[in-house]
C-alpha cells in the first residue's frame, strides 16, 4: 500500500499574530508543519505497520509545495517514520487551494498513491478545500473529518468515522481515495489496519503524533528528496482566489468580576437582558 | 448578472436553522449580483420541504431520488454543479456545516471555481471577509473565476425573514448518480430535545474541570431550565467526558449565542475562536488568571460545585417572581 501525504507548513500557531502593511508579518516567523498535517502523517504510518512490530508493510511518501526551508518540515516527517519526500518549489503568495489541489492531482497521477491522507484544514488559513477539491478533481471517493479510520482486510476500502452535525457517520469508501482527519484521528485506538493485533493501542489517554526518536532524526537525514519546479506539471497557474487584506479583529472589551452568583444574575437581568 | 445558487439543508418539512443564514447571505449576494435567489433542496423528502422553503425565495429546485436518500458528497456535488451552469448562477452557497463543508469545495473543483470558506461578510459582488488564524485576523479575498462557491459562517448571518408571497417550485432531475466508491455504512446520532448547538440562544459550556461526565449532569440541570444547548470545551470532549459533537471552538462548532455560560474552561484560543461572537458571556473558573476572564462579559472566581448550583437556585427565583 502506498500513501501520499500532503503537508503545509505553517507560522508557529502559539504566537501572537502581528500584522506589517495589511498582510500577516511572517518575517519572525517560527515554521511548524501543520497540525492537522502531522496527524495525517501519524494515520499513514499507522496504517502501514504492525504497531506491535514496527515492521512496515508499504510506502509512505510525504509531499509539501514551498521554499526551500519547507525542507525542514519534510525532514521533520521522514523523522517521524515516512519513507521519501518531494518537495514542489514555489511561494505561499503564489497558490490557492484549487491550483494546489491541481498540483497534486498531476503528482497523483505520476505517483499513483492507493491513498491520500491529508489534514482536514491547514491552521493559518482555516480553508478546509483541498482534501475535497482534490477528491473531486481526481473523481475519487473523499472522506473528510475523519475521526477513526479502520482499513479492511483485504486492503480495498476504509471504514471512516466522521464527526458530523447529526452525530458519527461511518462512511466506507474503495480506495484509491483521499482521507482528511480531524484532531480526534491520533487517540490511542483510531486506526485500526487489521495488520497490527487487533486492539493494538498508541500510547494512553488522549494519545497524539508520534515524537521522532534520535534513530528517526538520523535516518531522515538520509531519506530521498525529490525537489520539483511549478513548471514540470502542465497547469494554470492562475490564482482564482487572491488575498486583499488581512485585519486583526477588534478585541472584546474586558469584562467584569463579579462578587457572587446572586450578583450575577442581577446583572444579567437588569443591565445585559440576558435572562 | 448572475443567480445565487443557495444549497440548503432541511428536516422533515422545514429548512435547518442554519440554512436561513445561508438565505441571508444569498440575499445580499442577489442584490450585489443582480440576480436571484434558487433555493436547492437535494434529497429524501426535498419535494416535502419545498413548500416551506419556498417561502423564502422566488424559486426552489428540488431533487429526489432514491440513491440520493443520505447525503454523500460523491453523488451531491455533480447536481450542484450542473444546477448551478443551468440556472446562471455565479455563485454557490450553503451553510458552513459539516455537509456544506465537505460539498462546496468538491463542487468548486467540478466547475473550476475559486472559494471562499466560512466567511464573515460580503463586501462587493466577488470579495469577501473571512476569520482565519483561528479568530486572530479577518482576511479580505477576492475570486476571480466566473462562478463564486462560499460557504458561510452560520453565526455571523442572522437566519433570513420569510417573504410574503410564495416562490415557484420545480423538479430536477437527478441525471446519473455514480457514489464513485462511497457508501455510507452507519450514522450514530445523539438525540437530544436541547436546540441545536449552532443556533441555540443559550449555551452551558463545559470544561476539563468538570473532570467527568457525570459531573455535566448539573450543567445539564442549568441548561433544562434555560432551554439552553449543551456545549463543551475540546479538553473534556477529548476526554470523552461528553458526545464528541457538544465540543465549541476552531475545530469544533462556531457558536454566538445570546448567552454563552463557559463552566471549568480555560479559555484556549482554540476554544475562544468559537465562542467569542457570543452576545454575552459568562464564566465561571477558580482560577482568577484563566484566559478565559479576558473575553468574559461576566466573570465568577470561584468553583463550579458551589457556582453552579446557586446559579440554578437563583435563576428559578427570578423565574418565579415573573
Amino acid at each position: 500500500m502506498k500513501i501520499l501525504v500532503p503537508i503545509k507548513r505553517v507560522p508557529d500557531p502559539e504566537l501572537k499574530v502581528k500584522l506589517r502593511d495589511g498582510a500577516i508579518d511572517l518575517s519572525g516567523a517560527s515554521w511548524v508543519v501543520n497540525t492537522f498535517d502531522e496527524y495525517a502523517v501519524e494515520t499513514a504510518l499507522r496504517l502501514r505497520e504492525n504497531g506491535a512490530t514496527n515492521e512496515s508493510h508499504g510506502e509512505v511518501v510525504v509531499v509539501t509545495i514551498g521554499p526551500e526551508e519547507a525542507g525542514q518540515q519534510l525532514r521533520s516527517t521522514l523523522a517521524m517514520g515516512a519513507d521519501r519526500a518531494i518537495r514542489i518549489d514555489g511561494e505561499d503568495k503564489a497558490l490557492d487551494s484549487r491550483l494546489v489541489a491541481n498540483l497534486l492531482a498531476k503528482l497523483i497521477a505520476d505517483e499513483k498513491p492507493d491513498l491520500i491522507v491529508m489534514g482536514k484544514q491547514a491552521v493559518d488559513g482555516d480553508a478546509n478545500q483541498v482534501g475535497q477539491m482534490l477528491a473531486g478533481k481526481l473523481g475519487w471517493p473523499q472522506a473528510t473529518f475523519a475521526a477513526t479510520v479502520e482499513l479492511a482486510g483485504d486492503k480495498g476500502s476504509l471504514t471512516v468515522g466522521r464527526e458530523v452535525d447529526a452525530g458519527v457517520e461511518y462512511k466506507k469508501v474503495t480506495l484509491p481515495a483521499v482521507l482528511t482527519v480531524d484532531l480526534r484521528i491520533v487517540a490511542p485506538g483510531s486506526v485500526v489496519n487489521n495488520i497490527s493485533p487487533a486492539g493494538h493501542l498508541y500510547g494512553t489517554g488522549e494519545g497524539g503524533p508520534r515524537y521522532a526518536s534520535l534513530k528517526g532524526i538520523m535516518a531522515a537525514k538520509k531519506k530521498p528528496m525529490d525537489v520539483k519546479k511549478l513548471s514540470d506539471f502542465d497547469v494554470d497557474t492562475t490564482l482564482a482566489t487572491r488575498e486583499l487584506s488581512v485585519t486583526l479583529p477588534p478585541a472584546r472589551a474586558a469584562g467584569q468580576k463579579v462578587a457572587d452568583v446572586p450578583t450575577l444574575v442581577k446583572k444579567l437581568v437588569e443591565e445585559a437582558k440576558a435572562l | 448578472m448572475g443567480n445565487i445558487l443557495a444549497f440548503c439543508e432541511f428536516d422533515g418539512a422545514t429548512l435547518r436553522a442554519s440554512a436561513l443564514s445561508n438565505l441571508t447571505f444569498a440575499r445580499a449576494a442577489a442584490t450585489a449580483h443582480g440576480g436571484e435567489v434558487i433555493i436547492l433542496l437535494v434529497g429524501a423528502g426535498a419535494a416535502g420541504a419545498a413548500a416551506s422553503a419556498a417561502t423564502y425565495a422566488g424559486k426552489v429546485v428540488t431533487v429526489e431520488h432514491a440513491d440520493l436518500a443520505h447525503y454523500l458528497a460523491e453523488t451531491y456535488a455533480p447536481i450542484v454543479a450542473r444546477l448551478a451552469g443551468e440556472h446562471g448562477a455565479t455563485v454557490v452557497c450553503a451553510t458552513a456545516t459539516s455537509v456544506g463543508k465537505d460539498l462546496l469545495p468538491r463542487v468548486a473543483s467540478l466547475l473550476d471555481a475559486g472559494m471562499a470558506s466560512d466567511i464573515a461578510k460580503l463586501d462587493a459582488a466577488n470579495q469577501f471577509e473571512r476569520p482565519i488564524l483561528a479568530g486572530n485576523a479577518t482576511s479580505k479575498v477576492e475570486i476571480s473565476t466566473p462562478t463564486l462557491i462560499v460557504t458561510v459562517r452560520q453565526s455571523e448571518f442572522p437566519p433570513a425573514e420569510a417573504l410574503g408571497a410564495s416562490g415557484a417550485v420545480t423538479a430536477a432531475d437527478a441525471g446519473a448518480i455514480d457514489a464513485q466508491g462511497a457508501s455510507i455504512d452507519r450514522v450514530e446520532s445523539q438525540k437530544s430535545d436541547r436546540p441545536e448547538l449552532t443556533s441555540a440562544k443559550v449555551v452551558v459550556a463545559g470544561g476539563r474541570g468538570m473532570q467527568n461526565g457525570e459531573n455535566f449532569k448539573v450543567l445539564e440541570e442549568l441548561a433544562d431550565l434555560l432551554g439552553a444547548a449543551m456545549g463543551a470545551s475540546r479538553a473534556a470532549t477529548d476526554a470523552g467526558m461528553v458526545p464528541a459533537d457538544w465540543q465549541v471552538g476552531q475545530t469544533g462548532k462556531i457558536v454566538a449565542p445570546n448567552l454563552y455560560f463557559a463552566v471549568a474552561i480555560s479559555g484556549a484560543i482554540q476554544h475562544l475562536a468559537g465562542m467569542k461572537g457570543s452576545k454575552t458571556i459568562v464564566a465561571i473558573n477558580k482560577d482568577p488568571e484563566a484566559p478565559i476572564f479576558q473575553v468574559a462579559d461576566y466573570g465568577i472566581v470561584g468553583t463550579w460545585e458551589k457556582a453552579v448550583p446557586e446559579l440554578i437556585a437563583e435563576i428559578k427565583k427570578v423565574k418565579a417572581s415573573r
